[in-house]
């Protein structure tokens, strides 16, 4: 995973509440057996005019110009502004991987669902939750500028507005430290081998008829 | 010692080691399909990693199957791919998997209880949302993502972050004609599929009580739908009677022990709640959504809402655009919508109780002609074999519907079942996204009974109506 310690980057805005994870990237790309390329078909439904399959040539496909990601001024963006519970429904991890793969490493929004929220750390991308009324002064000022960037910095867990405003947001400690350094989860759970075995052993004596 | 609620319980005997608030939970259970596991197993190949406990992985392709006939296996070749991918996966891994043709196969969820590779007590896991499901049986169970499968299937662990607790009690009898299904829409209603956020959710209540596992499962297939990434039910003689049994139950020698356990799953008198939401179970009737989220929803004596009567500008603007998607003008009475598909399937209400429910209102009628097709998708093998038993598949059959194949089907629209776009479906299933059932598809989430009586009226209706 790729580390996330500080992002300078131009904000995009998708002003709908309840995003989820089958808009983000519909049922027809679940089928790939691989990790990478789900970014051209991220909001594979709301992004294009046509129906998108997998294998299509995207770049041949007609874009709705409606749509934020398509307009010229939001080309690049790597953060992604959105309304609550961004992220509900299926548990879809690829859904962060359309993101990522897209180029988007923050997100901010007033909620996440909460598997959402959990599978964008496994991913190297950070979810922020700001208060209702601040990601509503973002949305104003993102749509009201071109070129408009954020800075997000994990280390002081802050974002820095172009015109200097700061913003506080929290972030686990531990998800902090993972993402801070890019660390793989299962590594750092090996490191407790002895302990999980312990447990087990405990388990299957109280408990046999979990191991049948 | 203080009172402790069920998830409490549950979540506590299972921490292997804590540190500020992160904990390592052991997981007993591990379901696999085969849309979220291929990159699992690949990151476990790459690292030269093994499965840390076979056992207790149990696999079964559901998403892509198809459900009409099996002898020339699956026609899309991505589709294909991805069985046969996780075919060879448990093969390489030596995990247990219920293939195709097996007549255990069937959704992941129907599969795992059906087995009693559910059992109260346990923690249960799988790469998808409705693993909620299994809460039923006084489980802590949940949905997680492909990094965190492959992160079970290494460690036989999970990170986790204790969440809060909500009950939610409903009390009285419900209704003739109303059902869990209800239950689990009305509640979504109330709080909004944002109201369970960072929660694990307990029913309980004597309504709650007095449903069928089938009918806990159905509800706590939905928690996830309320925002909340478990839902879960106390153990009785209900939850015990169920598991009696089935194939991965605890052997006869170890079945005592076992149920003296489980007989301890439930919340202690005066244990602390961090949210309380109450319903009468006699205030609860037939459940229709009229939009793209579950929380949009009314009773079916409803009507469609009108975005001029709300304040919020979010709010209303998520009302139009809903209203748009589906294809529906604001107040227009729910019983005066035409329907085009019927689905009765899913993890949601798929189980034999369900069949038989849409069954006794199709029995002797037929589907209407403005429908174009009613097709009932039974769980699993076994599911579907009981309801031929039973003679469900005549009546369906005689009533006009298609008889299918097990598996998730038009929940999702992965394998070849879907709505060309438009199409409006009275659905048992769980989301009603835009696309959710076919690009354009317009989705109505209602019981099995509500669907069986759509499709023999050709539009919604109030299901009392036809067993009065």
């Amino acid at each position: 995973m790729e580390a996330f310690t500080q992002l300078n980057g131009l904000a995009v805005p998708l002003d709908r509440a309840n995003v989820d994870t089958d808009a983000i990237i519909p049922k027809q790309f679940l089928k790939s057996i691989k990790r990478a390329g789900f970014g051209p078909n991220a909001f594979d439904e709301w992004r294009y005019l046509d129906h998108g399959e997998p294998g299509m040539d995207n770049s041949q496909r007609p874009l709705n110009p409606d749509f934020p990601l398509n307009q010229p001024r939001y080309q690049g963006a790597s953060v992604l502004l959105a309304r609550e519970n961004f992220g509900c429904g299926s548990s879809r991890e690829h859904a962060p991987w359309a993101l990522l793969d897209y180029g988007f490493r923050a997100i901010i929004a007033p909620s996440f669902a909460d598997i959402f929220f959990n599978n964008c750390f496994k991913n190297g991308i950070l979810p922020i939750i700001l208060s209702a009324e601040n990601v509503d002064t973002l949305f104003r000022e993102v749509e009201a500028t071109e070129g408009y960037k954020l800075l997000v910095d994990l280390t002081s867990q802050t974002i820095t507005t172009p015109q200097g405003a700061v913003y506080a947001f929290e972030v686990d400690a531990f998800r902090k430290h993972c993402l801070l350094n890019g660390l793989d989860d299962i590594g750092l759970t090996l490191q407790h081998v002895n302990e999980i075995k312990a447990f087990e052993a405990n388990r299957k004596a109280s408990q046999p008829w979990l191991f049948n | 010692m203080s009172a402790k609620t069920l998830y409490d319980k549950l979540f506590d005997s299972h921490v292997v080691r804590e540190e500020n608030g992160t904990a390592l939970i052991y997981i007993d259970r591990h379901l696999v399909h085969e849309v979220t596991s291929p990159q699992a197993f690949e990151g476990l190949k790459i690292a030269g990693r093994k499965l840390w406990r076979i056992s207790s992985v149990l696999a079964v392709p559901d998403h892509n199957v198809p459900t009409t006939d099996r002898s020339q296996g699956i026609a899309d070749p991505i589709s294909r791919l991805q069985v046969e991918t996780l075919d060879q996966n448990c093969s390489d891994f030596g995990v247990t998997e219920f293939k195709m043709g097996d007549d255990r196969q069937g959704i992941v969820h129907v599969m795992g209880p059906e087995q009693g590779a559910t059992l109260p007590g346990m923690t249960v896991v799988c790469g998808d949302s409705h693993t909620s499901t299994h809460g039923a049986f006084g489980a802590l169970a949940h949905g997680i993502g492909t990094s965190e499968v492959e992160h079970v299937m290494a460690t036989q662990c999970l990170v986790q972050k204790k969440s809060k607790a909500m009950q939610v009690r409903v009390e009285g009898k419900l209704g003739l004609g109303v059902t869990a299904k209800d239950i689990a829409l009305a509640i979504i209603g109330r709080i909004g599929t944002a109201g369970g956020t960072g929660y694990a959710i307990e029913f309980a209540g004597s309504a709650i009580r007095g449903l069928s596992m089938e009918g806990r499962m159905t509800l706590c297939n939905m928690a996830i739908e309320a925002g909340a990434r478990a839902g879960m039910v106390a153990v009785d003689d209900t939850t015990i009677d169920y598991v009696k049994g089935r194939p991965y139950a605890p052997r006869a020698d170890q079945w005592e022990a076992a149920i003296a356990y489980w007989r301890t799953l439930h919340s202690d008198e005066g244990a602390h709640f961090d949210a309380v939401v109450e319903l009468k179970a006699e205030e609860i009737e037939p459940q229709v959504t009229w939009g793209t989220s579950p929380e949009m929803v009314t009773a079916v004596n409803g009507r469609v809402p009108d975005p001029a009567q709300e304040n919020d500008p979010t709010k209303r603007g998520g009302i139009e655009r809903a209203l748009q998607y589906m294809g529906l003008t604001a107040n227009t009475p729910i019983d005066q919508i035409n329907i085009d598909k019927v689905f009765i399937g899913s993890c949601t209400n798929s189980r034999i109780e369900d069949l038989r429910a849409a069954a006794a209102v199709a029995k002797g009628k037929h589907v209407a002609p403005n429908v174009k097709l009613a097709m009932v998708v039974p769980g699993s093998g076994l599911v579907k074999a009981q309801a031929e038993q039973e003679g469900l598949d005549k009546i369906f059959k005689e009533a006009g519907f298609e008889w299918r194949e097990p598996g998730c089907s038009m929940c999702l629209a992965m394998n070849a079942d879907r709505l060309e776009p438009g199409e409006r479906c009275a659905s048992t299933s769980n989301r009603n996204f835009e696309g959710r059932q076919g690009p354009g598809g317009r989705t109505h989430l209602v019981s099995p009974e509500m669907a069986a009586a759509a499709a023999v009226t050709g539009h919604f209706v109030d299901v009392r109506q036809l067993l009065n």
